[in-house]
Formats: C-alpha cells, structure tokens, sequence
C-alpha cells in the first residue's frame, strides 16, 4: 500500500496552512533520451554503476541552454512576459489550487509556484534581479532550483483555476507549460507525456492501439452492440466519403465508462442517419502537445486531423468527449492546421459530440426514454479545459449549458455540485495536464480532495449517486482515485453513456430485460 | 534642495515614461500565437472592452477572489486615482494647452475627494500591510519588496496626509515650482520637511515603477487571458513565427506516409 495517507475530507474545504516541501519527494520519470530526440528535445543518459539502473539527466550546458530557452519563449509568448511581471503578490490565487488544497505544500500555491521561474527570471532578465536580487527574490538558476521545477511544475495540471481569480489573468498553465518546455531543452523531459507523444506519432494514438487492433476493437463493438439490442449500430473505420469525422481519445476505444459514451455517440448517429467515421490516422483526439506546452509538437499532432479530414473527404469533424482535446480543438485546431476552408461551413469546425446531440434532441430526432436513466440521480464534473480553456454554441457559457441540457434531456434526476465547484471555478479532477500516470499517484489522490469534497456533499445532501464527465482523463483519473474516498468506479459516467441508456433505436429489442 | 528635487523629480518622470513606453512596446511586440482567453469569454472586441473595464475599475476578479484584498485593494487604487486628479493642479498651467481641464480640477468636490482619499489610501495600505504579514500563506510569497511598496506608498501618503491635515504648505509656491521644473525654469521650493520627503519618495517611486511589479500597471491591459476574443472557431488567429512552421506543418514523415498508397495485403 502506498506510504501517504489520504486527506481527511471534512464538511467543506479548508485552506490548509502552507508547509514547506512536504511534496518535493514527488517526481515523474525522466524521459529516455530516444523519446525526447523523438520529439526534437535532447537528453542524456549515466549509467555509472552497472548494478542500478540508469540515469537521466542534465545535458552538458544545461544552464546556458536553459536561459536561452527562456529568453527565447519570452520572445515567443505575450502571456509568459507580460505574466512573469506583471504579478503583485496579492495572494489572490494562493487558496485555489487543488494540490494545494489537497497537500497543503507552499509551493503548490499558484503564486509560488510561478515564482519558482519567476524568481529565475528577474536573475537573468530584470534590472533589479541583476543588481538587488535578495530584494526581489532573485535566485541563480542552480540544479536544486532545475529539482524544484521538475517536481512543482509537474504538480500543476495546467487547469486554469488560479487564473480565473487572478486579477490580472495571470495563468499558471502558460508558466508551467513554459517551464516543462525549458526542462525538456535540457534533458529533464517528462516520461510519461513524450512517450506518449512518440506512440500518436508512430502509431497514431496515445495508446498505441495499431489500425488493425483498432478494426478489430470496432467489430466487437458492433457485435456487442447488436447482441445487447438488436440493431446493427455502426462504428466505421476510414470510410471515404463519410460526412462526419469523429475524432476521440482513444481511451473511448477500450476504458471504462469512456467506452460506453463512444457507444452513445454512434448510437446517436445511427438513430438520426448520420453518415460518420473514425479515422485510423486520427485515432486520437487528445494531444499531449498541450501539456509540455510545445506549440510544434501539438501542431504535428494535430495536421493528423487535418490529414485525416482530407483524405477521406469528410464535409465535418466532430470531437467524442475529451477535455484537453476539446481546448486544442476549440481554441487551437484553426490556428495549428486550419484554414479549414474544404469542409462544410454551415458547421462549426470542429464540433463538440454534446453540441451536435443537443441540436438533435432539440430537433426531436432522438427518440428518448429517460426513466431508463432513473435508477441514478446524476450530477456533471465541468472539466477543467473544457470549462475554462474552450467554449460550445454560440454563448459564453454554452460550455456549461449545453452538456447540462443533453444530461437533463436523457435523465429525470440531475443536481449540481456547489456553486464554487462548477463552471468555471470547477475543480481539476486531480488527473489532468499530463499527471495521469502511476509514478504521480500521491498526487492524484491528494489532489482530488476539492471535487471529492464537493461530490460527498452531493451525495449526502442530494442523494447523487453518480457523477457524469466529458473527459477521457478525468473519468480515468476518477474511477482511480475517488474508491479512496469510499465511491464504486461505476459511479462514474460518460454524458453519452447516458444518452445510450436513454436512447430507443428503432428496431431495438432490449435483450438484458 | 530645491534643485535637487526638480533633478530627482524630472529623471524619475523620464525614467517612468520611457521605462513604461519600453515595456509597453515590449508587450505589444511580443505575439500572442495562440487563443488563450480564461471562458466563458466575449465573443466581440465590445465585449472585451467591457470585460476589460470591470477588471481595470472594479477588479472584477479578485472580488471573486477575496473579499479582504478586494476591499482593501480597491479602496486604495481608487484613492490613489482620487489624490492623483487632486494634484494636477499642480502641474497644469491654466494658460498652457493643458489649462482646459483647470475648472475641473478645480471644482471643490474633486478637490475635497482628492483631500479625503489619503484616508482611502492609508486604510487601504495599511489593510494590505496587515494581510501580507498575519496571513500564512501571503508572507510566504512575499519578498522584502513586497513590504518595501507598500511602506514606499504608505509614506508618501502619510507625508501628504501630513500637510493636508497637519502643517500648513504654500500650495501656490509649491505650483510655481511644479510649473518651473516642466518649463526647465527652475524655482525655489517653499521650505517643509513633510514636503521635501514627499517628493523626494514620489521620485523613488518614478524610478522603481517600470522595473518593479508596478508593471501590473501596463501588464493587466496586455494579459491575453483576458483581452482576447473568444472566436477562435469563427476566425482564424495566427502570429508571424508561426505562419513560418505552417509552411512545413505537413512534412512530418508520419503524415507522408499516412500519404503514401497503402499496399495491398498479402
């Protein structure tokens, strides 16, 4: 059993007291040097006795690359210049970060956190840094501070919370994902984020799942589907010409409860004669990119998409339901591999799977039952990317809305979590930003306490008994982490797992009854 | 002394003005390559302003944020801006280009709010003093020149609470010297210690500005969290660096061979 206690989860958050250093023990693994050349990052490997195992470390000029590197994105990016100055010490950030709630370590405090490269910095490029540094809390960049920044900048999951508060909007994902980017210039890349962007590059998504597999996953569904139902529901790989190019994680290929959203979605194709496919090229909507905060690595990943949409001759592109994916995909896509100007512009380009099943419940072209879904009373995880970093419809806000009122269209009992859980002031499911990984498992569990909280007092107060999600990492990171707060993995849903409940299809016979 | 302070006074307004036109353009040059908006955000440059407005003047967010550093914080920064417009009368020559806004100025409400508001400020000060020092978690962040500002600030407004309250100082002769140092004519300045530390602090303040986090000034204007328009899907944003890698985007050798005929299986 691990060797950290899970956090107490008292009848509302508690600010803990900051403590210093209490998570610095908490590091991911190093990528190997092949993984990060793979991705045009250096890397170097010691091995000095053979009986253990070998080590990755700081390339040779690591310093000198590293202020460079830094130089060169305060060059690059408005938000990280204007963001490593424009900071006022309020302390405004300092109680909205859930590792911090759920650590209690100081330097999981959005503002300290920045200040690991903030402190850096205004050493090498401010006027009063160079000359009055112990004034301004200027440091030399050392390895110990290089230490730092690998464990802190990976406990940041990059969701934007801190800086919705922020009175200058001051976003600690832009720092982090800066400072992830410096680190892997100098060899100090992450494993499990740039292995997996080797695999998408090599063989077409983050798990590595070949085209064949992927056929093969496709036809058991359709089998599954039709020996629950009876109706042929499709799932089709690389069909030229299909109207709709659904691109998903592709955890939505085999996880649970990801895989029953990716049944509701083609049932909701199915029932309204829509012409789709999936792409073995594009078998991956999620795009790590975002995570090391690379803006070419996440082009690269993206052109897959754009590659997929031409080679087919789609007419649209649809995103299943994943939170980062849906950033890049909202905010991103036009700018990495746009213009999209060969596909159908009477659509949003892309579209996000709950906009397109809203429009067709509303339309009234589904035909739905939803006490089949009353066995649950339910209740939605705004997810982090989704909530603060993308939108869907045509409103502000229609990133809340929308996914609301497809949940409410297919089930009679839905309640919300507390008001500074939801939307924007959502909490990270403690999973996203590229943590999701087993090396950072104190940090999952520590970090899910805020919506934890939230999600025990749904239940005590409103009898929730499950909890809804349109991401692919948070519904992983959940059905992982919240059994350590006394919740089943089954009490977690895909919205379109709900849709599936609810939906008759014509010819349907439910075999199960 | 008085030379000395019209030296000190006209190097820190040149060393603020440039020292902020530098950063301004620094900012402004600096692209922002892609669509960061914290959403729900405008989808219309109106309602950015309107977004933009509610932070700069009612700093929108940290009230949601913290209900104590907002009170204190907004208290100061809205009298601060009070004294500020108090004391262009000491720098506007009624006859000069400027003289038009005299009568305004001059209206005793806006004098007597610019009066009152150093109350505004040493409250607000002395709250945020107060808050960075008995909160754990804000004196951990907090550097000495976190605490070196706002007792820089603190003084200025004592000094000037000082003369308004306490002494008495030669307002018209303090406007004629004003007046000298932006005509280079220089002029003496009425005798006072309240009066010499005033300015002499407002000077160190001129020169800590552009290199201090004083930038929050012209940072919150250029933050793409929040001045950007959230219409990425309508229109397509690109910066020049990246236009540059659109010209290779579709070389990765995967995509040449996702481009390749596939071979029939055997």
């Amino acid at each position: 059993m691990a060797d950290y206690e899970v956090p107490e989860v008292k009848e509302y958050a508690v600010v803990p007291l900051p403590k210093d250093g209490v998570m610095d023990h908490l590091k991911p693994f190093v990528a190997k040097p092949e993984f990060q050349e793979a991705l045009n990052y250096v890397g170097k490997k010691e091995h000095l006795d053979p009986k253990e195992m070998p080590k990755y470390v700081l390339v040779d000029g690591w310093k000198e690359k590293a202020i460079d590197k830094m130089g060169d994105l305060l060059g690059r990016y408005r938000s990280l210049q204007v963001f490593m100055d424009s900071c006022v010490k309020c302390g405004a950030c300092t109680d909205k970060c859930h590792y911090f709630l759920g650590t209690g370590d100081a330097k999981n405090m959005p503002v300290a956190r920045q200040d690991l490269l903030r402190s850096v910095y205004r050493r090498y490029f401010t006027f009063a840094g160079k000359y009055f540094p112990k004034l301004v809390g200027a440091k030399d960049l050392t390895e110990e501070v290089i230490d730092d920044w690998y464990s802190y900048f990976h406990q940041c999951s990059e969701c934007r919370r801190c800086a919705v508060f922020c009175p200058y909007g001051i976003d600690t994902a832009e720092v982090t994902m800066a400072a992830r980017e410096i680190m892997a210039h100098i060899g100090k890349g992450m494993k499990y984020s740039n292995e997996i962007i080797g695999k998408v590059f090599t063989i077409g998504n983050n798990l590595g799942l070949p085209e064949k597999a992927l056929a093969n996953v496709l036809e058991g569904l359709e089998e599954d589907v039709e020996d629950d139902i009876e109706v042929a529901v499709k799932f089709p790989l690389d069909v030229k010409g299909a109207d709709i190019l659904l691109v998903t994680p592709s955890a939505d290929f085999f996880a649970e409860p990801h895989i029953d959203g990716l049944i509701g979605y083609a049932k909701v194709f199915h029932a309204t004669n829509t012409s789709w496919t999936l792409s073995s090229i594009a078998s991956e909507a999620g795009n790590f990119g975002l995570f090391i905060g690379s803006y070419e690595n996440m082009q690269r990943i993206s052109m897959r998409i754009r590659e997929a949409a031409l080679q087919l001759g789609v007419k649209r592109i649809v995103y299943g339901e994943c939170g980062h994916a849906w950033r890049v995909g909202y905010s991103f896509l036009n700018t990495l591999a746009g213009p999209f100007d060969f596909l159908d512009q009477n659509y949003p380009i892309p579209q996000h799977i709950c906009e397109f099943t809203l429009d067709k419940l509303e339309k009234g072209e589904l035909n739905i039952d939803k006490s089949r879904n009353d066995e649950m009373t339910l209740t939605f995880h705004d997810s982090c990317n989704v909530a603060r970093g993308s939108g869907m419809g045509t409103e502000p806000g229609g990133q809340f809305t929308i996914p609301r009122a497809v949940i409410k269209a297919v089930c009679n009992n839905y309640v919300d979590m507390e008001k500074d859980t939801i939307h924007d002031a959502t909490f990270c499911c403690g999973g996203g930003g590229g943590l999701l990984t087993d090396d950072l498992m104190e940090l999952r569990v520590k970090g899910v306490l805020p919506r934890a909280t939230a999600l025990i007092n749904a239940k005590e107060e409103h009898g929730v008994t499950h909890m809804a999600a349109i991401c692919a990492i948070c519904k992983s990171q959940f059905t992982k982490v919240l059994p350590y707060y006394g919740f089943t993995m089954d009490q977690i849903v895909s919205v379109h797992q709900l849709v599936s409940n609810a939906i008759i299809l014509e010819g349907q016979v439910d075999l199960e009854d | 002394m008085s030379t000395l302070i019209a030296v000190l006074l006209t190097l820190a307004t040149l060393v603020m003005i440039v020292g902020l036109a530098r950063k301004a353009r620094q900012y402004h040059a600096t692209p922002a390559p892609l669509k960061i908006p914290v959403t729900p955000a405008p989808k219309t440059t109106g309602g950015v302003v309107l977004r933009m407005a509610k932070e700069v003047i009612l700093f929108a967010s940290l009230f949601r944020a913290s209900k104590w550093t907002w009170i204190f914080g907004w208290i100061f920064h809205v009298s601060l801006a009070l004294a500020f417009i108090r004391h262009l009368r000491y720098v506007i020559d009624p006859e000069g280009p400027l003289g038009f806004m005299m009568p305004v100025i001059g209206l005793w409400i806006v004098q007597t709010a610019g009066k009152y508001a150093v109350l505004g400020m040493i409250f607000g000060l002395t709250g945020l003093l107060a808050r960075r020092y008995f909160v754990a978690r804000v004196r951990y962040i907090s550097a000495p020149s976190d605490y070196l500002m706002l007792l820089l600030i603190l003084s200025i407004a004592l000094s000037g609470f000082v003369m308004s309250f306490i002494t008495n100082v030669d307002i018209v002769a303090v406007k004629v010297f004003m007046l000298g140092i932006l005509s280079f004519n220089l002029q003496e300045l009425p005798e006072g210690t309240a009066l010499a530390v005033h300015l002499v602090l407002v000077a160190i303040l001129g020169f800590v500005l552009p290199i201090s986090k004083l930038l929050h000034i012209p940072g919150v204007f250029y933050s793409p969290t929040r001045n950007q328009v959230d219409n990425p899907r309508e229109k397509r944003h690109i910066s020049e660096w990246a236009k540059k890698l659109d010209e290779t985007r579709g070389d990765y050798p995967e995509l040449q061979a996702a481009r390749a005929p596939k071979e029939p299986e055997a």
